[in-house]
């Protein structure tokens, strides 16, 4: 057999074809242009019925440093992050050869043929593309041929994996239907990149294909932070206070367009809510909780150098009972960290920001659709328990595009909570503001400008009735109080949500984004290892009654989460006792990427086969920094 | 049979029919002669002399001496005692959310001009309307008399120790930073005190009012540049002023070119008559020169020094409906249901 007959046949080339079951990795130059080539790939893909998941892993940079957009259709629903990349699009010549020394053997790549790396490896498939010569006959002029040269590869995708060209056509002339020229331009480009790939690559079949299935009818495409911002409206927000920070901005900016559309009052032209880009997040939460002191709902939205600025105030609305409502996309941190990265990172810290005794409402969406309720929940909470509620969203919940049902429109009234009125105060009788009345530990408050006595709010010492105290006896009945609400709140915040299987001996435990790998993961265990797992999917914080049920069910709970120091499974521990916390194992994924359902398996699937061994060679791996701490 | 009506004086009420009483607040807990406690005294005579509606106010300070001068005066408006140096976000949001009520913040020189610096500078670019009241004595009197940054450059603390950092002249920063209403005044001045505080309620925009208020526990001694003794020696008015309220018919005679009379937001009348003769009271730039003048020649300038009166203020920059944004019934703050339909249609 002659060499050259080696390298045509690849091993990958004779395996099955897989069906709507493989991810893209597209590397590009940051600010080249390439998220429009991205979001026509993930959106024609989405439009042929296939479930369908974007996430975007760029760098903390304007423009030049690589970036890579990573699409994984799956016929199951999964929408996780796939390690694996099956088809490698590589327009970056900075990264190419990196990119393609990573792959596993077989997969297929699309590359600008003058970064010649069909010479790096023999197990891959190559599809060599001559992007400048194309661009070039499509595009006359010399200045646009960037913008439009990476839809380029679209086409040649759409023609290599079986994408409908017409879902390309739609998907780009939705996005560009106010700009006829760029349209023009770009489904030129498209019908180029296909028609290079029929005339070039019709006999190489690539074993990855697209076929149209039904499982995203209806279904809309949204990122989180543009539903957040949908909550906020629904939720009637009056005052928003914002300053800039990744990965956060886009949910005040996409806010700040819907107020501007939606409320401005029809008759008068003017505007029914306030926003002000603050000079940093000290005085944008200051502005939040000035605003809300004087009766409006009001908002702000930050990411964790922003919640280390808030410490102060985050502490004083939690002490003088004042409502916010803030958005924490969580990035990597500590310090700047990597910006641009995703983590659950901040929610030890959220759970009790501030010096002195806290505990704050912590809502945790793992999906755009509870990016918009918990956003409309988190200001009938805030108003109810006035009280700060931070809705712990993350990096790739809040700017990656996700799949969802259409919104409900909310059904219940806007709670705004206990606001004094004549009857309340006919009944109270002796009003105090912080007063107990119903035993819930929430006091009533009026309002400045609005009825009721005046009080005197402040940060220091103070008793039922709002006199400055600094009695013993003041301290502690208030401190308890405020604990009593926090009780309080154990039933009326988000419940989790619990799939239990009685067969099951192993439980697992997460929240927030590391749902989507959970799901996945636990497809895994079964098939893999023959595990039956049962599911908590934590909502919120203050934790409920089912969190111990559910441990006490299990023999072994795993807890699932995006940070190294398994920050909520340390939130657990102090708040179960000691036999449901000697269940508890820790797994943990952080490394800035989203976690992905292998990372999971894998790490379970080794804590499983350590405790085949017998118990005194088992290492005491039970609660994370066990070792260090004794 | 009736008892013979004994007949009472008359009691003396404002143009609102309000005795002087509602304004007062709770007692002071400052030290006895502190010039704050004069200040909370103006304060009072100024909201009732302009007949203002206590609970149509909102008061607010940071955190020291200066903003416990809140609790105070008018008991019956609600109050605010924030964060050290953070009141002005907390008066911006406030204010944001109904933007009918009058808002008056009590700040200190290390409030000021210290920790809250940044947001000083914010609140002053804004113009968002607001009587900014710095209780200044140059030092921080609650943790026991270490040096603010308007401690002028080789004044002493009461052991000896000398300032050697140059200070920050909050009057020419404001100007500079865009305040529309700029003055300084001296506890021990009642007259001019009160006649800047009236003036201040009738404008619409930030009033930034720098008041040296020596501190009698830690900096009333010789050597302070902010003593009870140094500022009666050094206080040099810039102007004489002289208010007419909107609702007071009176007329004042000045002799032309000697006086500025200004029409103030509400219709008010303020005329300033100058002492010094070539300050310009609404020129910027003559304005901070004249600041810059008196500090060279030893002295510090009190009056209005700055002010431009018909300014666009942050409440009206936003555009605002008329209704408080904090008032709102559901119906106008929460979208019906085909906004969301045309959003999620747009999603598809």
């Amino acid at each position: 057999m002659a060499s050259s007959d080696l390298l045509s046949a690849p091993a990958a080339v004779s395996s099955p074809t897989r069906v709507n079951d493989f991810s893209i990795q597209v590397a590009t130059v940051n600010g080249s242009g390439s998220q429009t080539a991205n979001l026509v790939l993930l959106r024609s893909i989405f439009q042929m019925g296939v479930p369908v998941s974007g996430k975007n892993l760029f760098p903390s940079n304007i423009a030049g440093l690589p970036t890579w957009y990573t699409i994984r259709a799956n016929r199951h629903g999964y929408i996780a992050r796939k390690k694996e990349i099956d088809f490698l699009v590589a327009m970056n010549p900075e990264t190419a050869r990196e990119d393609v020394l990573s792959l596993e053997p077989g997969c297929s790549v699309v590359y600008d043929e003058t970064l010649k790396l069909e010479q790096l490896r023999t197990d891959l498939q190559f599809f060599p593309v001559p992007f400048d010569k194309i661009v070039a006959e499509v595009c006359p002029d010399a200045r646009l041929r960037r913008l439009v040269r990476n839809m380029i590869y679209d086409g040649v995708l759409a023609r290599l994996l079986s994408i409908d060209l017409a879902e390309m056509d739609t998907a780009l002339t939705r996005m560009m239907k106010k700009k006829a020229k760029a349209l023009a331009l770009n489904l030129a480009a498209l019908q180029a990149g296909f028609a290079y790939a029929s005339e070039h690559f019709a006999d190489q079949p690539v074993p990855l294909r697209v076929e149209r299935m039904a499982e995203t009818q209806g279904l809309i495409l949204i990122e989180g932070n543009a539903a957040a911002a949908l909550g906020c409206l629904m939720a009637g927000v009056t005052v928003v206070a914002w300053y800039p920070i990744t990965p956060s901005s886009s949910l005040c900016e996409t806010l700040i367009d819907y107020l501007r559309k939606y409320r401005m009052d029809p008759e008068t032209g003017k505007a029914t809510f306030a926003v002000v880009q603050a000079e940093d997040e000290i005085a944008a939460l200051g502005m939040v909780v000035g605003a809300s002191w004087a009766g409006a709902r009001s908002m702000t939205s930050t990411s964790g150098p922003g919640i280390s600025l808030m410490g102060e105030f985050t502490g004083l609305a939690y002490y003088a009972e004042l409502p916010a409502v803030i958005f924490d996309v969580q990035r990597v941190g500590p310090s700047t960290g990597l910006p641009t990265r995703t983590a659950q990172g901040d929610i030890a810290f959220a759970a009790g920001l501030s010096h002195g005794d806290t505990k704050h409402i912590l809502l945790l969406p793992s999906s755009v659709s509870e990016c918009y309720t918990m956003a409309v929940d988190a200001f009938d909470l805030a108003e109810r328990f006035q009280t700060p509620i931070f809705v712990m969203m993350d990096l790739d919940l809040g700017m990656n595009t996700w799949m969802a049902e259409p919104f409900p429109y909310p059904e219940a009234p806007l709670d705004r909570g206990k606001v004094l009125t004549p009857e309340t105060l006919q009944a109270i009788g002796e009003w105090g503001r912080y007063k107990d009345v119903d035993g819930d530990g929430i006091p009533y408050r009026s309002l400045p400008g609005q009825f009721g006595p005046s009080f005197f709010t402040r940060g220091s010492g103070h008793n039922a009735k709002a006199q400055y105290s600094e009695r013993t006896d003041d301290y502690t009945d208030n401190i308890d109080r405020l604990l009593r609400k926090f009780n309080t709140a154990r039933g009326v915040v988000p419940q989790p949500e619990i799939d239990l299987r009685a067969d099951a001996k192993v439980g697992l435990i997460a929240y927030g984004t590391s749902h989507w790998a959970i799901v996945e993961s636990r497809d895994q265990l079964r098939a893999e290892l023959g595990l039956e797992t049962s599911y908590l999917r934590l909502r919120a914080f203050p934790f409920t009654r089912d969190l111990g049920a559910f441990i006490d069910a299990h023999d072994c709970v795993y807890v699932v989460e995006q940070n190294r120091d398994g920050q909520m499974l340390g939130l657990m521990r102090q708040e179960l006792s000691g036999p449901r916390i000697s269940k508890l194992r820790s797994v943990r994924h952080y490394n800035g990427l989203p976690i992905d359902a292998r990372s999971i398996t894998e790490d379970i699937r080794a804590h499983e086969s350590r405790k085949a061994l017998p118990p005194e060679t088992s290492p005491e791996d039970a609660i994370v920094g066990a070792e260090e701490a004794v | 049979m009736s008892t013979p009506a004994v007949p009472t004086p008359p009691k003396k009420v404002n143009r609102i029919n309000l005795e002087p009483a509602v304004y007062r607040g709770a007692k002071t807990t400052l030290c006895a002669g502190c010039g704050h406690n004069a200040i909370s005294e103006r304060i009072i005579d100024a909201f009732y002399e302009m007949g203002v509606e206590p609970t149509r106010v909102l008061k607010l300070s940071g955190i020291g001496c200066s903003s416990k001068s809140p609790a105070y005066f008018m008991s019956t408006a609600h109050g605010f005692n924030s964060v050290h140096g953070r009141m002005p976000s907390v008066a911006t949001g406030a204010l944001m959310a109904n933007k009918t009520m009058l808002g008056i913040g009590v700040s200190g020189d290390g409030d000021t001009g210290a920790i809250g610096i940044g947001q000083f500078v914010h609140l002053m670019r804004r113009n968002l309307p607001l009587i900014y009241i710095v209780e200044d004595n140059g030092c921080y009197g609650l943790t026991k008399g270490q040096f603010s940054p308007t401690a002028d450059l080789g004044s002493t603390l009461k052991n000896g120790v000398v300032n050697d950092l140059p200070p920050i002249d909050i009057c020419a920063l404001a100007i500079e930073l865009g305040a529309t209403f700029v003055a300084r005044s001296f506890s021990g001045d009642k007259k001019q005190l009160l006649s800047i505080l009236k003036a201040a309620i009738s404008h619409k925009g930030t009033c930034m009012i720098d008041v040296i208020s020596p501190c009698v526990t830690f900096n009333d001694h010789e050597g302070s540049t902010k003593s009870y003794a140094y500022a009666k020696d050094h206080d040099e008015p810039v102007n004489e002023i002289s208010f007419v309220p909107f609702f007071e018919d009176i007329s004042i005679e000045y002799e032309e070119g000697s006086a500025t009379p200004v029409r103030m937001h509400d219709g008010s009348t303020l005329v300033l008559r100058k002492l010094e003769s070539s300050h310009n009271t609404t020129d910027k730039v003559e304005a901070i020169r004249s600041l810059h003048e008196t500090v060279r020649r030893g002295e510090f300038a009190t009056g209005i020094i700055y002010l431009q009166p018909d300014s666009t203020d942050f409440l009206s920059l936003l555009n605002l409906v008329d209704e408080p944004l904090a008032t709102l019934p559901e119906a106008r703050t929460r979208p019906g249901k085909a906004v969301l339909d045309e959003i999620m249609d747009r999603h598809r």
